[in-house]
């Protein structure tokens, strides 16, 4: 029964609402009795909790206040709030209160709810009135708790410092020093970490999900990866030995084998031999596919000409070289255009003009980019072919001088793109384009030059690179090039030596020369590279040829020389070669380390042709060895006989040179004639022109076309020969310029873009675009120009043979006529004499009739006269 | 040089034993093998007649060893999926000749269940 829920009136809406029952013992005991202490002014009455309860325990289960003991107990107030019920609203007399705020709300009810009733009889058209709200006295609901809770207040009292300092310590400068913490005490304060264990928390539950699943198993391994690297394999292919491939040839079964197989094998070789199926006949008929450009316009067009305009003297151009590896540059030796004594006589005004090689450029017609400095007029140069920043050039006085222009190889390179910009300005007219071009040609001095004594005595007509795949030594033999670079030249000059020089230092032989070094030593201006400074002033040459004419003390006047040596020329075919050099040039620039090839122990190569051809002043074409043997008498050292000999051209030959196509044909030009000549065949040329109108004065291969070559003339005009068209003349002439074309070099930039740049006698250069049909080689040109240069050989051995033949022919008919003669000469004396008689009465008989015909002589009979008749 | 004609048909099949007046036996079949693979390579064009096993390792060559094996290796294979590819298509056929025609030359490879016969020729002058 003490379990009781208390039954409230929550279903009325009053929860807080508990109905009692009172007896009347209950009502004496706390006041409450009906109509004495409970009226209807006053229906409730206070009650102490403490009453209550021990009225509860005095009579227990008995007392009224049973049922809601526990609302007693849990009343919060001191005082419960009994109410009498009179009307018997709750059900029973009396009702108790059991919260706080009902008893709140019903000694004070709020006024609304009834005041609402009594105000809904009201019309709502009444104003609002307003009442001002009156302060009451504030009641505490514990809110002041809460704001204490949130407040912040010092738990400590704040204290104050005051820190001073000295004013002039403020602003001083500060040294800083360092100090090591560890030496001084107490220099650093140390806050170590510590395990604590009220930060250490055990876990003593665990939250965990379960799920049933089928079983599965995981297993897992580890490979230890260290670090990768790369595994190859290394196999060789099976293979059998001699006698088991002995034993399973006599096998039967192999036999067999072949002699079926043999059958089937043989009628499809036979079937490739009889016709080819898969050619495709459309194909080969048709010539080339679109040309590029007009195909009757054949005459080269005029691209652009460059004359130095700053010199004071008339100049020519003596040599002409495209720059290997930059576009639309091309370089040119200018040399002044004076005969020999006209030198000697001004040679006072030609000291101060310096000589120059000239670097133009495509972009600039006027300025030349660079001017390479040389102590006197060169009459030809070469860049290097391993690296194009290093130009040799052969003197007039017979110096050989070398520059290095790796300085300045940005500034030439990057040319195009300044020169574009320009173009692009509105054209000025020419006082004004001089100040406003700030760039200055650059005048760069030489590097080296060769000395002066040692080296050639009279002009350098030709100079060469060799090849960087072999390099010779001092006896001629040939060794080959580790270095890579081309480290040697050769140079002919007109004191009838061919002389072969040495890039790299020479080890000192004596200690002499290092003596003589200092003495000699020049100031050298800073800004020319030492490059070649071994060089200078002491180049001796490695090996010199004298070309002698055996017994006579005049020796042959070499003019140009032609080595067997790769393709340089020839562009194209050298890419790949140069792609793989530049690679290794990019480290270090091996010309500026040249020493380091020398210790090296070379190989000598075996098979190597050590011959070349020489072109001669008088116009012999000289076939020769540059290797010297030992003369068995003297044991000196000698340069060996030339292998063969011939005089073909009338004049100075100046061109000698192989074709980029076929390494054993060279064009020679000299004189009034042509010539072209193949290796090994020593009895003539293949090829020799007729004499010319005019005379030759410079010729060239063409690089594309096997058969064509240009050969200039003295009076400006270019011939253009092509050897499938026409051997007798030259297929066209065309006129270029008004004087002697000196020199002819012709380039190519694409397989669209060819030019050719002539230079002629009154120092200006021509550059000329050659058409389509001239750069472009026809389908088979090259088997068809083989086929001729074939032919002309079998024709030279054919003429040879004929010459024994008819040699023969010759001997026997003079035999036979030496024979007749003395049949002849037999006859007897008295045959003679009696002969002689009578020729002599046949005369007189003739004497006779001629007289009486005249009628000289008067005819006596008139049977002589019958006679006569 | 030989005639040759074509009759339209292949020839007979020599018989396998030249009876010879003077060697025995033994030496026979050895010098038959010579003299057919010096036949073959004297036709005109061709490059290199080599004979090869069944593993696909070299037993005869005019070749150097290197392109040797290489060739041997690669038409070995070769030629069994040729094989296996004709006899998937059809079981009862199997592959006679096979010849590879390339830019630069021809190659014949002629096989059998034991060994391999592979000739390359120039066809073009």
């Amino acid at each position: 029964s003490e379990d009781m829920e208390p039954v409230n009136m929550e279903s009325m809406g009053h929860p807080e609402i508990y109905p009692l029952v009172l007896t009347t013992k209950t009502q004496e005991i706390f006041n409450c009795r009906i109509d004495e202490d409970v009226t209807d002014e006053q229906p409730y009455k206070l009650i102490n909790k403490e009453d209550i309860f021990e009225d509860l325990r005095n009579r227990a289960a008995v007392s009224d206040f049973h049922p809601v003991k526990k609302i007693v107990q849990e009343y919060p107030g001191n005082e419960l709030l009994l109410v009498y019920d009179k009307d018997f609203k709750y059900g029973l007399n009396f009702y108790l209160i059991g919260t706080e705020e009902g008893k709140e709300n019903y000694l004070n009810p709020p006024e609304v709810p009834e005041e609402q009733e009594e105000y809904k009889e009201h019309i709502p058209e009444d104003v609002y009135i307003y009442k001002p709200p009156v302060s009451k006295p504030w009641v505490s609901l514990g809110s002041e708790k809460e704001i204490e809770e949130e407040s912040v207040t010092e738990s400590t009292k704040q204290i104050t410092y005051m820190i001073s300092r000295k004013r002039s310590e403020f602003g001083a400068p500060i040294k800083f020093s360092d100090q090591n913490a560890s030496s001084v005490k107490d220099a650093y304060i140390e806050c170590t970490a510590y395990p604590d264990k009220n930060f250490t928390l055990k876990q003593l539950e665990k939250d965990v999900g379960m799920q049933v699943i089928p079983q599965i198993k995981d297993i897992s391994t580890q490979t230890k990866w260290t670090y990768p690297k790369n595994a190859t394999t290394q196999y060789y292919p099976r293979e059998f030995s001699e006698e088991e491939k002995e034993t399973l040839k006599q096998s039967k079964p192999l036999v067999d084998f072949l002699n079926n197989a043999s059958i089937s094998v043989e009628i499809a070789l036979q079937q490739n031999e009889i016709m080819n199926t898969f050619i495709d006949d459309w194909k080969y008929l048709a010539e080339e596919e679109g040309t590029f450009g007009d195909k009757t316009d054949t005459y080269l067009k005029e691209y652009q000409s460059f004359t130095d305009l700053h010199s004071p003297t008339e100049k020519m151009i003596t040599c002409v070289s495209w720059h290997p590896t930059i576009y639309g540059l091309i370089a040119v030796s200018v040399a002044v255009r004076l005969s020999f004594e006209d030198r000697v006589h001004f040679s006072g005004k030609l000291l101060l003009q310096p000589s120059l090689i000239l670097f133009w450029s495509f972009s600039d017609p006027i300025h030349p980019q660079l001017m390479l400095e040389s102590p006197d007029d060169i009459f030809c140069f070469k860049f290097c072919p391993s690296d194009p920043n290093i130009i040799a050039g052969g003197c007039i006085n017979g110096q050989i001088v070398m520059w290095d222009i790796t300085a300045h190889a940005d500034r030439i390179e990057n040319i195009k793109a300044g020169g574009s910009r320009s173009k692009r300005a509105t054209l000025k007219p020419m006082f004004l384009l001089e100040p406003e071009s700030n760039k200055e040609a650059m005048y760069i001095r030489h590097c080296a030059v060769s000395s002066i004594e040692n080296g050639h005595k009279k002009v350098i007509t030709d100079i060469h690179w060799l090849s960087d795949t072999f390099e010779i030594n001092r006896m001629g033999s040939v060794f080959e090039n580790r270095s890579g670079i081309c480290c040697q030249l050769v140079t002919c000059s007109a004191d009838c030596t061919i002389c072969f020089w040495d890039i790299r230092p020479q080890k000192p032989l004596t200690p002499q020369t290092t003596e003589k070094k200092k003495e000699e030593s020049i100031e050298i201006p800073f800004d020319v590279p030492s490059t070649f400074l071994h060089l200078d002033l002491s180049w001796k040459p490695l090996t010199k040829v004298r070309l002698s004419k055996g017994e006579t003390s005049l020796d042959h006047c070499p003019t140009k020389i032609s080595l067997n040596e790769d393709h340089l020329l020839c562009k194209t075919q050298d890419k790949m070669l140069a792609q793989s050099k530049t690679e290794k040039a990019e480290e270090m620039n091996p010309y500026h380390n040249l020493e380091s090839g020398m210790a090296n122990l070379l190989k000598p190569i075996d098979d190597f042709c050590t011959k070349f051809f020489v072109g001669t002043e008088e116009g012999e074409v000289i076939y020769t060895d540059w290797k010297m043997e030992k003369d068995p008498e003297t044991g000196r050292l000698m340069s060996k006989k030339p292998v063969s000999h011939h005089t073909i051209h009338d004049g100075t030959v100046h061109t000698i040179q192989r074709s980029p196509f076929y390494n054993d044909i060279i064009l020679t030009v000299g004189g009034w004639n042509v010539a072209i000549w193949k290796e090994g065949v020593m009895t003539g040329p293949l090829l020799h022109s007729c004499c010319a109108p005019k005379r030759y004065t410079s010729g060239h291969w063409s690089l594309t076309r096997p058969g064509v070559f240009y050969i200039g003339r003295e009076d400006g005009y270019i011939d253009i020969w092509d050897l499938l068209e026409k051997t007798h003349e030259p297929a066209q002439s065309q006129n270029i310029c008004i004087t002697m074309i000196t020199y002819i070099k012709p380039w190519i930039f694409s397989s669209k873009q060819q030019f050719i740049a002539t230079a002629d006698y009154y120092g200006t250069l021509h550059i000329l675009e050659i058409p389509w049909t001239l750069s472009r080689p026809s389908t088979n040109e090259m088997a068809s120009v083989n086929h001729y240069f074939e032919r002309e050989v079998k024709h030279l051995e054919y003429v040879e043979q004929r010459k024994k033949i008819r040699e023969q022919e010759k001997k026997e008919m003079e035999l036979e006529m030496a024979k007749k003669k003395v049949k002849t000469y037999q006859k007897s004396k008295e045959q003679m004499q009696a002969e002689l008689k009578m020729d002599y009465e046949s005369y007189l008989e003739l004497e006779k009739t001629v007289l009486i015909n005249l009628g000289l002589i008067k005819v006596t009979e008139k049977g002589s006269y019958m006679e006569v008749m | 040089m030989n005639e040759w004609t074509n009759t339209g048909r292949e020839p007979d099949p020599l018989p396998s034993f030249l009876p010879g007046p003077t060697a025995p036996g033994l030496g026979e079949p050895q010098a038959e093998v010579e003299e057919t693979l010096k036949r073959i390579q004297s036709h005109k064009g061709v490059i290199g007649t080599m004979v090869v096993n069944a593993e696909g390792i070299p037993i005869r060559t005019t070749l150097d060893n290197s392109t040797t094996v290489q060739y041997a290796g690669l038409l070995h294979h070769l030629t069994m999926k040729a094989k296996s590819t004709v006899r998937d298509i059809d079981p009862q056929n199997d592959l006679t000749f096979l010849r590879i025609r390339s830019k630069k030359h021809e190659i014949m490879v002629a096989p059998d269940k034991e060994y391999l016969l592979i000739v390359i020729q120039n066809p073009c002058e």
